[in-house]
């Protein structure tokens, strides 16, 4: 069966993007994003029979506007804008529970972080931007140190998305109990690192 | 096994117990020195690879987790406490192998060759394997009256690239119930604990922790015993139910029962004061 897309989404934003009427005729479409993902996580979702268990043990689910089950017959239909453009593939932390209680024993957590990645090589629009800037400043901490900086983490996406006063308390908190380490600590053969993210970083970034 | 001989491992600590988790690395290297666990640290480490590097390129992560297997020293195990970084560098070396091509264009930028037979262990599985009899005979303070729940959070047994792996479970319960604590387990011991939406999405990472905290609160519980130090910090700052429970890292339970005096300046750092509680059960003047 075919499960319904979220109601609340008929007149979102995903939506006023794409120029295909609802519903979406499957054979249609192009289909190679479903293939492309298939062979790159390693993972054969074609087995998938919409049983839910994913999106129903998903701690993150109510942040996302589709569950993984749904996701995945959008991306076996060829939608491959609305599944790239998606805020699950960003709101997914990776926890594998969806991984670990699918009785077909889809990876998930894998097709996610593929999606993840090919929704960035492509330029899909992001959904969840906030997240993105601070994989983005986690990797810049990386980059300079070799290891998490987290006070520098946190400073630096602070200043990216502008939201100073919100969870400032946490932050006071952390400090106070010595917990956000003001000197980061750092790899001394940091040329390695360095030449690593010119090899296999985002364009060399 | 002979009780004094030391045993040689090599430890990986990773981003979080060497910064915000500090008190956990302090308390793991002192239980490991009283049971004669010689935890010698990996020169030189970088980030695991599993944070947002494999998230955001997934050779770039790859490469990271290579860079410190080729820094470690042969003829020893190495060992791990985040679970995450365990994870990610298992299944980092069990990709190389199936990849030669990658392992040798990392090995000839290095230099450093690349241990494929290296053996990467969680600490608690350590005790588990290595040191029973070692913790039986050190106990200083019986932990008898510490009602816990452990608490693994996602990663101690998910990754499916792993599932063929050997799998080890309860060891938190089998390890403090050797030095006389009660394990409750009625409580959400596998529930996620935000991960980094803690960092990005606060509210929606809230409401989550209280679910686990309540929890155990319900499961009359006095409090939480962590395997992870991200999930002990997230349970910390984003628990604001009216009952908090204290979340200590395991190792400082394990380092408390093993007669550890240096015990306040790890527990100056928590956000929930775990020593009213300690106090109580007459387990620290």
């Amino acid at each position: 069966m075919n499960p319904p897309l979220p109601q609340e989404k008929t007149d979102g934003p995903i939506h006023e993007k794409t120029d295909a009427p609802m519903p979406i005729k499957p054979g249609e479409r192009d289909r190679s994003l479903a293939a492309e993902v298939r062979s790159r996580s390693g993972t054969n979702f074609n087995c998938c029979f919409q049983c839910r268990s994913c999106g129903n043990g998903c701690p993150f689910i109510q942040a996302m506007d589709y569950p993984p089950n749904v996701l995945l017959r959008m991306l076996q239909y060829g939608m491959d804008r609305e599944v790239l453009e998606s805020k699950t593939i960003w709101v997914c932390a990776g926890c594998h529970t969806c991984s670990s209680q699918c009785p077909m024993a889809i990876d998930l957590a894998g097709v996610m972080n593929t999606l993840r990645i090919m929704a960035m090589e492509r330029g899909a629009a992001v959904a969840k931007p906030n997240i993105l800037k601070f994989h983005e400043e986690v990797l810049g901490s990386l980059r300079r140190y070799g290891r998490a900086h987290k006070l520098g983490i946190m400073w630096r996406y602070k200043l990216r998305t502008r939201r100073w006063f919100s969870d400032m308390d946490t932050g006071l908190k952390m400090l106070a109990k010595r917990k956000l380490e003001l000197i980061p600590s750092r790899v001394k053969a940091i040329k390695e690192i360095e030449d690593l993210f010119q090899r296999y970083g985002r364009n060399g970034k | 096994m002979s009780g004094r001989q030391e045993l040689d491992f090599s430890y990986f600590p990773g981003c979080s117990m060497a910064t915000t988790a500090a008190e956990s690395n302090a308390s793991l290297m002192k239980a490991a020195k009283i049971v004669g666990l010689n935890l010698e640290e990996l020169e030189d480490w970088n980030c695991c690879g599993s944070s947002s590097a494999q998230t955001m390129c997934a050779d770039l992560g790859l490469a990271m987790a290579a860079r410190n297997l080729s820094l470690a020293p042969r003829g020893r195990p190495l060992v791990a406490m985040c679970p995450r970084c365990l994870h990610y560098l298992r299944s980092v070396q069990a990709r190389l192998k199936n990849d030669p091509e990658t392992r040798r264009d990392l090995e000839e930028r290095w230099g450093r060759f690349i241990p494929l037979d290296l053996e990467i262990i969680h600490f608690l599985e350590v005790l588990v394997r290595y040191a029973p009899e070692r913790l039986k005979q050190n106990v200083k303070r019986s932990l008898k009256g510490l009602k816990f729940v452990p608490y693994y959070g996602c990663t101690v047994f998910r990754p499916p690239g792993l599932a063929r792996e050997k799998y080890y479970q309860g060891e938190m319960e089998n390890v403090l119930s050797i030095l006389g604590a009660e394990p409750i387990i009625g409580a959400y011991t596998h529930r996620c604990c935000g991960s980094f939406l803690s960092a990005t999405d606060p509210e929606l990472v809230t409401p989550l922790v209280n679910e686990i905290v309540d929890s155990a609160v319900l499961a009359e519980a006095h409090c939480l015993v962590t395997a992870c130090a991200m999930c002990q910090l997230n349970l910390e700052i984003r628990c604001d139910s009216r009952v908090k429970l204290p979340v200590f890292h395991f190792s400082e339970v394990l380092a408390l029962a093993l007669g550890a005096e240096d015990y306040e300046g790890w527990f100056a750092r928590h956000l929930v004061d775990p020593r009213p509680l300690l106090k109580e059960l007459a387990l620290v003047a």
